[in-house]
């Protein structure tokens, strides 16, 4: 009997800790293991708004690459990550260079820069468009102010996706600002003093000493930027809904379209599980180039 | 002091990055300017906006009006429960893994963080399909439940317990209390740093977040305000007038604004440390 209760016990001990993770890992599964494997198994079947489905295979994923629309929603979107992510690495270390100090200013200005970062992206989009707007916007008072023609941004094929670029940059600026100056700081003093010592210039410093000590940060700079602005939808479908001519319709505006638009749901997985890879695919290239870079 | 003298920024980078916060600034300032304007003086110019009169009729028609108000309940209610749902997960979570001994823990661990590799994207059609098999759309744990499954609270709290000496649990234990009253009386309060930067991140996220409420919520009254601004701004052409629609975006603005400036310090380091994770 008191080894039996003594098995009882050390099972009890063994299992008991599970009751710590139990509940999280109970909605892990049915939030996100279960979705993910809904969403797989909707890519392979055709359906319609009642619900009749058929297993079809691969066919969505053959349809998609045969739809001019899809393939174009892929280009828009990189067109839009190449106008974005370089303009947010760029900036966002600029920004973070001239205001890594201690000073009061410094600190309003760090403050002002990542305001805009809280705001929802439904209250940045309604904002650009009383700027963008082409009569009465701002950009058209201060267009006329100069004396210099208005331009209608959102219905020119030539300026509408620059302009939904713009407006990311102005919402998330912030980000890799503050991700940057957290590398600054990690950067030893030290480093700095023997370069004052040896005579450095400002430009040689930076070149020698901040640019290689925050490589790490750049690389990571990048490849979240990169799944953030694969991932654009509510600046292009609120701003835009994707016009003029389809020119800025990304890949998740095109998913939830097929989804909830037309009800092609089976259509609209296959669409997300490719946008899914091409996320895993982008971060795995830059962790390839980063480790090379290393090596080297 | 010679480390100064290196690290002194030039007098240029000081004016080109204040005026670039001048261009950060303007549009908001716009935005406020056109919405203390009646809608029928900005339908003719929206210069006058420069020029009094000025009036608050916008804002008094966003409390007369109700809706706004409801949107602004459920997105309170919302994010709360958000809020404090995944503190509670998270903090038990977390200590599971970081401290008991469990079969399958390391290889559950590990699979939890595969998760945060997972975009919504991928998930969010299975999402809409179960909420709409159970005919639970249009409720808040509707709204609610997704958030609660997010990865990255159980990754930072397992990290934060882990940091913690064991001999604080030792001694605990020693003392004859048991593994819950160890967790929750001695080691839960040394948490309440990373507990701030969770629940803040947290908390604006589920304020935020536009997709999901947007396919969920499609009765009127279960509207998020970020959704609500959304469909107010869609209907841009035959809407109430840029005034009304311009207080809005104040109206919800604003509040996170404030809120920004209270906790800037935690905000900061929530979002810089969801995106180092």
């Amino acid at each position: 009997m008191l080894a039996s209760q003594q098995g009882r016990r050390s099972t009890w001990d063994r299992w008991s800790g599970m009751l710590f993770v139990a509940p999280y890992l109970l909605l892990f599964v049915l939030m996100l293991v279960v979705p993910l494997v809904i969403g797989f198994r909707l890519s392979l079947t055709r359906g319609d708004l009642f619900g009749i489905r058929e297993e079809v295979g691969f066919a969505n994923y053959g349809r998609l690459f045969a739809d001019p629309v899809f393939i174009q929603v892929i280009w828009n979107t990189l067109y839009f990550v190449v106008l974005t992510v370089p303009a947010f690495a760029v900036l966002g270390l600029l920004l973070a260079l001239a205001l890594n100090q201690q000073s009061r200013w410094a600190a309003v200005l760090r403050a002002i820069f990542f305001a805009s970062t809280v705001l929802s992206v439904t209250v940045v989009t309604l904002i650009w468009r009383l700027v963008l707007l082409p009569e009465q916007g701002l950009a058209a008072v201060l267009a006329n102010a100069i004396g210099a023609e208005p331009v209608a941004f959102l219905s020119s094929q030539a300026t509408a996706m620059p302009a939904i670029a713009v407006t990311t940059i102005w919402w998330g600026i912030g980000l890799p600002m503050v991700l940057f100056l957290a590398a600054l700081q990690q950067v030893p003093r030290d480093l700095y003093e023997a370069a004052a010592l040896d005579g450095a210039s400002r430009w040689r410093t930076l070149r020698s000493i901040t640019l290689p000590s925050i490589k790490r940060t750049m690389v990571l700079v990048i490849i979240v930027e990169i799944i953030l602005q694969f991932q654009l939808f509510g600046q292009a479908q609120l701003l835009t809904n994707g016009g003029p001519n389809n020119s800025t319709r990304p890949i998740v505006l095109f998913i939830y379209e097929a989804g909830w638009k037309q009800w092609q749901l089976g259509y609209a997985a296959a669409a997300a599980q490719i946008l899914f890879a091409m996320i895993a695919i982008a971060a795995m290239a830059q962790y390839y180039v980063s480790s090379r870079r290393d090596a080297a | 002091m010679s480390s100064a003298a290196v690290r002194r920024v030039p007098r240029a980078a000081v004016i080109g990055v204040t005026m670039a916060a001048g261009l950060m600034v303007l549009p908001m300032l716009w935005v406020l300017i056109l919405s203390l304007k009646d809608s029928s003086a900005l339908m003719a110019d929206t210069t006058t906006a420069f020029s009094p009169p000025w009036t608050l009729v916008n804002y008094a028609n966003i409390v007369g009006d109700g809706q706004v108000a409801v949107w602004l309940l459920n997105s309170t209610i919302v994010s709360l429960l958000m809020t404090g749902g995944v503190l509670f997960l998270s903090s038990l979570a977390g200590y599971g893994f970081a401290r008991l001994e469990f079969p399958g823990r390391n290889i559950l661990f590990i699979v939890v963080l595969f998760g945060l590799a997972i975009p919504e994207q991928a998930v969010i059609i299975g999402r809409h399909q179960l909420f709409a098999a159970a005919e639970m759309h249009n409720t808040y744990t509707a709204l609610v439940m997704p958030g609660l499954s997010a990865p990255f609270g159980v990754f930072l709290m397992t990290q934060y317990f882990r940091a913690i000496p064991r001999e604080i649990d030792e001694a605990a234990m020693l003392d004859g209390a048991s593994r819950f009253r160890v967790f929750w009386r001695v080691l839960l309060p040394l948490t309440v740093p990373a507990q701030a930067t969770l629940g803040i991140f947290t908390f604006f996220h589920a304020w935020n977040d536009y997709w999901w409420p947007l396919i969920s919520a499609t009765n009127r009254d279960m509207l998020t305000l970020t959704v609500g601004i959304a469909a107010s701004q869609q209907n841009f052409a035959q809407a109430e007038g840029l005034g009304f629609l311009m207080a809005q975006a104040v109206f919800a603005g604003l509040p996170v604004l404030i809120i920004y400036v209270i906790f800037q310090k935690y905000i900061v380091r929530a979002v810089a440390g969801a995106a180092g994770q």
